[in-house]
């Protein structure tokens, strides 16, 4: 039974005279993966930055389980379960791991007005990351900086943040950009976990990994949707190889 | 270094600070109070420009302001209550900077160090220039205020031991309180705000909120500064409100390294100490002044606050801890 979670109507971005997104229309359902596949500069990045709310939408709307969201920024769509990680790998590198999650974790539970108690000791808010840390594989990595971690763990990590402040729609942006095969292969064994009891959308290049792991492939082109449908429908779409292929051999 | 031993450190300047009024003569029982008062503002300013990553140019306003309440507040030949003029003052100093902070918390980087010095000097303009201030010269605060509490006198103002005791205390509340803001759920957020203010966003924090509320708590404490500096010399001037006034105690946090309250406070006495030493062998004490300043930033970039853990390691002295 599929159930929608978060659906993008029609968006629309303009930046000036160019339009980065044409009436981009996306189903995201919970238990499923959707994969958003295109070439450079066909707009998967517009399309995430309006669906996390760090861009407006030129017009369209975002509904979330069903509420209009559109009007909500990042720090809003946050709090109603949408979580997103970022493509340039966007941590706090000073911090350790576990206080990375852990102020992520304590978004939901944020005590401003405790000024005498100690945040470190906040025993909810450290149960949450470390189990978030867990999650995304880290686990043993508690105390060590961030800034330190490998490229491939700062990509778990950034996916821990996520997961500590308990969203149940994740926004990936390229999770796997830059990582070796061994930990691309730890990745998409994550996302396959990571899916069962949320809503994802993945923007990736890794050709391999999105058929391996996406219920559902919408491919991108020139800001528009060109289709959309199961990976096999994908695969065999010849509109799909003469667009996609063709832009490949220039770019 | 461990934290024991940095403890130890902290309470042995406490310990010869509050034997300091039994053996230094009425010169410097009086400097060294006003080298605490600075310490407060220096700490109040390093909460914006250390741990939350604001550089404000304009933090002088809020200590201006403070002194300017109780000077205005207060009789005229006689005294005024400490407690009702210490918590006016600081009320003003803070609501002055929640006013000031929703606007400038709107603007970023050079901008926001524009925007608050122009406020700043705005505020300078209004005590320098306006029937408010009564006269760009300043105002004497004759009397100084009672210490009464329900009819009860625990001290006296009056007595310069005892007001330097009561400027001690208050420096070391301010120290005590900023260590557990920055440590709590609320501190924790503005540490993130320095690293990265976008992720907070994406995580979920209203940042606004969060600047908001630290830009008028160090307001606010500055405010206490202001209103110990005013109570100390008896005098205000809207010099107290100056660019320049900005300018030194950025200084002083930038001279005891930024994000270190201990920095801050050792920062206002090397500022302080050095400005006495060299104006009293010339009156271009600024040129040595500016000469300090840029040799501590180009070979102590860790400011006062990192330079006992710079000694350890050099002669390898302690554990090794990284």
């Amino acid at each position: 039974m599929s159930e929608a979670m978060l659906v993008a109507d029609r968006l629309t971005r303009h930046f000036g005279g160019l339009t980065a997104n044409l009436e981009v229309c996306i189903t995201l359902e919970r238990g499923k993966l959707h994969a958003l596949l295109g070439p450079n500069g066909a707009g998967k990045s517009t399309c995430i930055n309006m669906l996390s709310g760090d861009l407006p939408p030129s017009a369209g709307r975002i509904l979330l389980e069903g509420q209009d969201v559109t009007g909500l920024d990042s720090a809003e769509r946050s709090h109603r379960g949408i979580g997103r990680s970022y493509q340039r790998t966007n941590i706090f590198p000073q911090f350790t791991v576990l206080e990375n999650c852990r102020l992520a974790a304590q978004s939901r539970r944020p005590r401003p007005w405790r000024i005498f108690t100690d945040a470190m000791k906040t025993r909810d808010t450290v149960e949450r990351a470390r189990a978030a840390i867990v999650e995304a594989g880290l686990g043993g990595r508690e105390q060590r900086k961030a800034g330190l971690l490998s490229h491939g763990e700062q990509r778990q990590l950034e996916i821990a943040m996520v997961l500590a402040t308990d969203a149940r729609v994740l926004l990936l942006d390229e999770p796997l950009a830059g990582m070796g095969s061994e930990e691309s292969a730890q990745m998409v064994e994550l996302l396959r976990e990571l899916k069962q009891n949320r809503a994802i959308l993945l923007v990736e290049h890794d050709m391999d990994a999105v058929f391996a792991v996406a219920d559902t492939i919408t491919v991108m082109v020139e800001g528009s949707v060109l289709e959309s449908g199961p990976p096999e429908q994908i695969r065999n779409s010849e509109e799909v190889q003469a667009a996609y292929l063709g832009e490949e051999e220039h770019g | 270094m461990n934290s024991g031993v940095v403890t130890l450190f902290k309470l042995a300047v406490l310990a010869g600070l509050m034997l300091f009024p039994a053996i230094g003569s009425s010169f410097y029982v009086e400097l060294v109070a006003k080298i605490l008062v600075m310490a407060i503002f220096a700490m109040s300013l390093a909460l914006l420009v250390g741990f939350t990553g604001l550089v404000s140019l304009g933090h002088a306003a809020y200590f201006g302001i403070a002194a300017y309440t109780v000077a205005l507040i207060a009789p005229e030949y006689e005294a005024a209550n400490l407690w009702f003029v210490l918590a006016a003052s600081v009320l003003a100093a803070g609501a002055a900077a929640f006013f000031v902070g929703l606007f400038v918390l709107r603007t970023k980087g050079i901008y926001f160090i524009m925007v608050t010095l122009a406020f700043a000097q705005m505020a300078y303009y209004i005590f320098h220039d306006t029937a408010l201030g009564r006269s760009s010269d300043g105002i004497y605060l004759n009397v100084k205020p009672d210490a009464s509490l329900f009819g009860w006198t625990p001290f006296s103002l009056d007595d310069p031991a005892q007001l330097y005791y009561f400027i001690l205390a208050a420096m070391a509340a301010v120290f005590v309180l900023l260590s557990f803001v920055l440590r709590s759920p609320f501190g924790r957020v503005l540490a993130g705000i320095h690293s990265n203010e976008h992720r907070m966003k994406s995580l979920g924090y209203a940042t606004f909120r969060y600047k908001l509320a630290a830009f008028t708590l160090a307001g606010a404490l500055a405010g206490v500064a202001g209103f110990l500096y005013a109570v100390l010399f008896g005098f205000v001037t809207p010099e107290y409100l100056s660019w320049h006034q900005s300018g030194n105690v950025l200084l002083m946090v930038i001279l005891g390294g930024l994000g270190s309250l201990a920095g801050a406070v050792a920062g206002a006495f090397a500022f302080i100490g050095l400005q006495e030493m060299f104006s009293d062998w010339t009156k271009h004490w600024q040129l040595l002044m500016g000469l300090v300043i840029v040799a501590a930033v180009l070979f102590m970039p860790t400011g006062l606050a990192g330079l006992p853990r710079r000694i350890f390691r050099t002669v390898n002295w302690g554990e090794d801890d990284e």
